[in-house]
């Protein structure tokens, strides 16, 4: 196992830049999940990383060794690919076999490591088929073991549960995050499904437009995001978005039809002049929904209610904009009811309406 | 019902068109002269006529045949298994020769961003817009200059540089069809590239290559212009021979039918070898897996 450290990596299609000097670090034995739209260049990043795409600038380095220039067979990096990419002449035996054979080891050596990982993965009883013969979990589990039985470096997965269905990957989730402990292995994996982050990685990083956004532990991806594209991102329902400035006489945000007090330091946190516009951001779990008025409440209309089991969403039309509010399932309302919110001064972020910097 | 009558009517029609012509050599090859030249003709074997050996024993052995009408001169002792011979061996090697290179260059346009890619293949195609026989005056002095005009490698260079774009351009196809994730999961799992193609791309490729090699296979077979008049006599082909056997004077239908036969078997027989991989070869890509 191994540590993954890219430097300033770039890389272009023709005009289009897919990468740009992205610099991400991944330390021996951790799961790094790369999180983002689809376009945002993540599947680039890994196969420059597995040596299948050449970057134009930049250095990758496994162990610290830098491997541009390597080709993909003497980077000892396992790829599972969002197809699976199972050899279709070949059995499950064979199509786990072959990267052991590349090694040249012996018959009796690779058919007790492929019987070893079968076992583990639960698919010994899988090996004389053929991969069109398995169901999709099949497939993903045997592309899994394919790279397992290489003990590679680094394994690279570019969203291997994509395919699934809702159920399997559910459970695939917890599968792998638990083989990836038990392996001790350095996992670099690839999605779109934020959920999927949250819920396995270590860290998660999150990349736009081939621009690395943020890199931080999954809570903090979620309550501290770096910007207001990672807020949009991760999370659902959406983050809240609403245009505001800073009323600094009365300690306030103030937006179309609403305003909020500021507490404590936040003030000073964005004292550079008070006429700047900013976009005030709230979870949908972070606000509170009463049916009393005070001084520190806004009102607004229920458009929509959406149970869903637990908790209810509800749509509320504040002005001209739309909220997305969570209240639990016992708070019955019904649409054209008019409701109190209250953001609270502690749990709410504030981004620079130009730029999209996180400023509080 | 009547729906029913009308479709088996009309498949036996168009087997009865393809079929009866084939027919109708195979039973000639086995006629007399008498019979193969008879006003009503004879359509059935043991019936209509007395089935004979000796048109095939005149085409293989050199034999003479007798007939009423005389004996008539026999082959010259072996030449059609010559002339079998060297149409195995050029259209062999100049099949395996078009189907192995056009099958690397049709891997190299399907995966490598290749400048000028579509102009490439484009001037690729043209070479074959041209029909052969304008050009046969100059391949001919060509030839003779290089010595190349009765040689095996004339006729396998004339035949590969004919087939290679029909095979670049059908296996480019083919090609683009495999997920490009083959090679790439062989070659992280720690092969090369010519590897990982030998071991993965070229197994998934084999029917194609099979129809391919099929249809390369007759065309050279087949052909008749350059053959005849650049291979006259050591490295002379068949089709060329069947001319010359409607000869001068008579035509000498029933071996005329015999060698016809004895040609179209070694083509059939390989078609027939491939035959598994054919329908796949000619079908692929047709059903999105």
């Amino acid at each position: 196992m191994a540590s993954l450290d890219m430097q300033q990596v770039s890389k272009s299609f023709g005009r289009t830049k897919a990468l740009s000097e992205l610099t991400l670090s991944i330390k021996d034995g951790e799961f790094l999940i790369l999180l983002g739209p689809t376009g945002a260049g993540k599947t680039t990043t890994l196969r420059c990383v597995a040596g299948l795409e050449k970057p134009e600038t930049g250095t990758i380095s496994i162990n610290r060794e830098n491997v541009v220039g390597l080709s993909p067979a003497e980077r000892d990096v396992a790829f599972v690919f969002q197809s699976y990419a199972l050899y279709p002449r070949k059995t499950v035996f064979e199509n786990m076999a072959f990267p052991l054979q590349a090694r040249r080891l012996s018959p009796q050596e690779i058919t007790r490591q492929v019987e070893e990982i079968a076992s583990k993965l639960r698919i010994t009883e899988l090996l004389q088929r053929r991969p069109t013969e398995l169901s999709g979990g099949q497939q993903q589990r045997v592309a899994l073991g394919r790279a397992m039985v290489r003990r590679p470096q680094v394994f690279l997965m570019d969203e291997p549960l994509t395919n699934l269905d809702f159920k399997l990957r559910v459970e695939m989730r917890a599968e792998l995050k638990r083989l990836q402990k038990e392996l001790g292995a350095t996992f670099f994996y690839v999605t779109n499904d934020q959920v999927e982050a949250m819920s396995m990685a270590d860290r998660i990083a999150i990349l736009d437009h081939g621009k690395l956004q943020q890199v931080d532990v999954p809570e903090d991806v979620y309550s501290r995001p770096a910007n207001q594209f990672v807020a949009a991102f991760v999370g659902s329902p959406r983050m809240n978005f609403m245009p505001c400035s800073v009323d600094s006489s009365q300690r306030r945000l103030v937006g179309s039809g609403w305003h909020m007090v500021l507490a404590g330091d936040a003030l000073e946190r964005l004292s550079k002049g008070s006429g700047l516009r900013y976009v005030f951001g709230v979870r949908a779990e972070d606000v509170q929904v009463t049916r009393e008025a005070n001084h520190e409440t806004i009102a607004g209309k229920v458009y929509v209610t959406e149970p869903l089991g637990d908790r209810t969403l509800l749509d509320i039309q504040l002005g001209e904009t739309m909220m997305k509010v969570k209240v639990p399932a016992t708070f019955v309302t019904h649409p054209g009811e008019t409701l109190h919110l209250r953001f609270d001064a502690q749990r709410f972020h504030l981004f620079d309406q130009q730029s999209g910097e996180t400023i509080v | 019902m009547l729906r029913r009558i009308l479709f088996w009517l009309a498949l036996a029609l168009v087997i009865f068109y393809f079929a009866f012509p084939l027919y109708w050599i195979v039973i000639s090859s086995f006629k007399t002269i008498a019979d193969v030249t008879r006003a009503t003709p004879a359509m059935l074997p043991f019936v209509d006529f007395q089935q004979t050996l000796a048109n095939y024993s005149s085409i293989l052995l050199g034999t003479n045949i007798e007939s009423e009408t005389g004996v008539q001169a026999a082959a010259s002792l072996g030449e059609f298994r010559e002339r079998l011979l060297n149409s195995v061996i050029i259209s062999g090697i100049s099949t395996a020769l078009a189907v192995g290179m056009g099958t690397l260059a049709a891997y190299a346009f399907s995966r490598f961003r290749i400048p000028g890619e579509g102009d490439l293949l484009f001037f690729i195609l043209s070479t074959r817009m041209l029909p052969p026989v304008v050009v046969l005056i100059p391949i001919f002095l060509f030839f003779s200059n290089l010595g190349l005009r009765d040689s095996y490698l004339g006729l396998i260079i004339l035949y590969t540089s004919a087939n290679v774009p029909f095979v670049v351009w059908m296996m480019k196809g083919f090609f683009d069809e495999i997920p490009l994730e083959y090679e790439e999961a062989a070659m992280v799992d720690g092969y090369s590239r010519i590897e990982a193609v030998w071991k993965i791309v070229i197994p998934e490729a084999i029917p194609a290559m099979a129809a391919t090699a099929v249809f390369s296979a007759i065309v050279a077979w087949n052909e008749f212009v350059l053959s005849n008049l650049l291979n006259r006599n050591y490295a002379s082909t068949v089709p060329p021979y069947l001319n010359s056997i409607v000869g001068v004077g008579q035509v000498e239908w029933g071996r005329l039918a015999a060698a016809a036969v004895l040609f179209v078997i070694p083509i059939i027989v390989f078609t027939f070898l491939v035959r598994n991989h054919l329908l796949r070869g000619v079908t692929f890509g047709a059903v999105r897996r």
